[in-house]
């Protein structure tokens, strides 16, 4: 990981909530920091590049927009990448990792009602040939405000 | 349909705008001076319609933040572990509100068990440094809110198959009643 300046670091931390509707939100955001406007776009505009950001915008709850849930897959290690990879050309699929236990590949399912989330379970386990857990939200017990990123 | 009438006409909601506002917002604002102007030309409407378009989105309680989104991974904090716990059911919330207060815990959700397979109901993401972190990170939790003896299991993530913002389909490609939104 590469150093990041003063600038970068406050952009990162401290910006993960409540961007300003207003109509230059960069350019207030710049005055709270005392830099250039032109000076926290091309900021973002270089940490989005190195994919540092994935994006300035939003990040939804789960389950209030359309029917999502978190599955999981036990699958031979040997056939863990052509799974995964049937797993992930689903484009309802916008999570896929490995986790090392034996339920091994872990994904999040995002569509637009809970039939169509149950269609598209059925259809990746009969693509895959193994069974999935399917794990959706109960409750949720934490008051998000981003994370604070230590630096050290 | 004349979407670029003047003020008087802003107060009726456009067909379609809501939908069009959470998908963009999804996948990301442009990095220009004037970005909710730039979306109202995309969208063929004011400034203000989006501006406010967005509020009532933030006002619905949808979403979680609004802001730079980070990846973990990008800024060092490569160990990534996912802390399964098996609770007593009816300690469930009491304790998912002891672990969800540290600001170390970036998930903490109860989630079905599914017998025989799983047992474990409550879920809860740490990310630190490296796995040191993340494993004493969890220790710091079981002294804090008394869960010795209680089972639990640190799933730490290895290769990431994919990953993108949310892909929020609001009309699914199945559905046939032929009524286009917003093309």
């Amino acid at each position: 990981m590469r150093e990041f300046s003063q600038l970068e670091q406050r952009l990162l931390n401290e910006f993960q909530q409540g961007l300003p509707l207003t109509s230059e939100p960069y350019a207030d955001i710049a005055r709270q920091l005392g830099v250039y406007e032109t000076t926290v776009l091309e900021t973002l505009h270089r940490l989005q590049t190195e994919g540092v950001v994935s994006r300035v915008g939003a990040v939804f709850r789960p389950n209030r927009i359309g029917a999502s849930t978190l599955a999981a897959m036990a699958v031979p290690a040997k056939q863990l990448e052509d799974i995964a990879a049937i797993v992930s050309s689903f484009a309802e699929v916008n999570h896929n990792y490995e986790r090392e236990h034996h339920f091994n590949l872990w994904f999040v399912v995002v569509a637009a009602d809970e039939q169509h989330l149950q269609d598209v379970l059925a259809e990746i386990e009969s693509s895959c040939a193994y069974p999935l857990l399917d794990l959706p939200l109960l409750n949720e017990y934490f008051i998000d405000l981003g994370f604070d990123l230590k630096w050290t | 349909m004349d979407m670029k009438a003047s003020s008087p006409a802003d107060m009726i909601p456009i067909p379609g705008l809501h939908e069009a506002l959470i998908k963009i917002i999804g996948e990301g604002l442009p990095l220009v001076k004037q970005p909710y102007a730039e979306i109202a030309k995309q969208l063929n409407c004011s400034e203000s319609a989006v501006i406010d378009g967005i509020k009532s989105i933030i006002a619905s309680g949808d979403l979680k933040r609004f802001g730079v989104v980070v990846r973990h991974r990008k800024l060092g904090y490569r160990a990534n572990g996912m802390v399964v716990w098996d609770l007593p059911d009816n300690r469930v919330s009491e304790i998912g509100h002891c672990i969800g207060q540290y600001s170390f815990v970036t998930l903490c959700y109860q989630r079905p068990r599914r017998l025989p397979e799983w047992h474990y109901n409550l879920f809860s993401m740490i990310h630190g440094r490296d796995r040191a972190a993340v494993i004493d990170q969890v220790a710091f939790i079981v002294q804090q809110c008394g869960l010795q003896g209680i089972e639990h299991e640190i799933l730490f993530s290895n290769r990431c198959f994919k990953q993108r913002g949310a892909n929020y389909r609001v009309d699914p490609p199945s559905i046939s009643s032929g009524r286009a939104v917003n093309e």
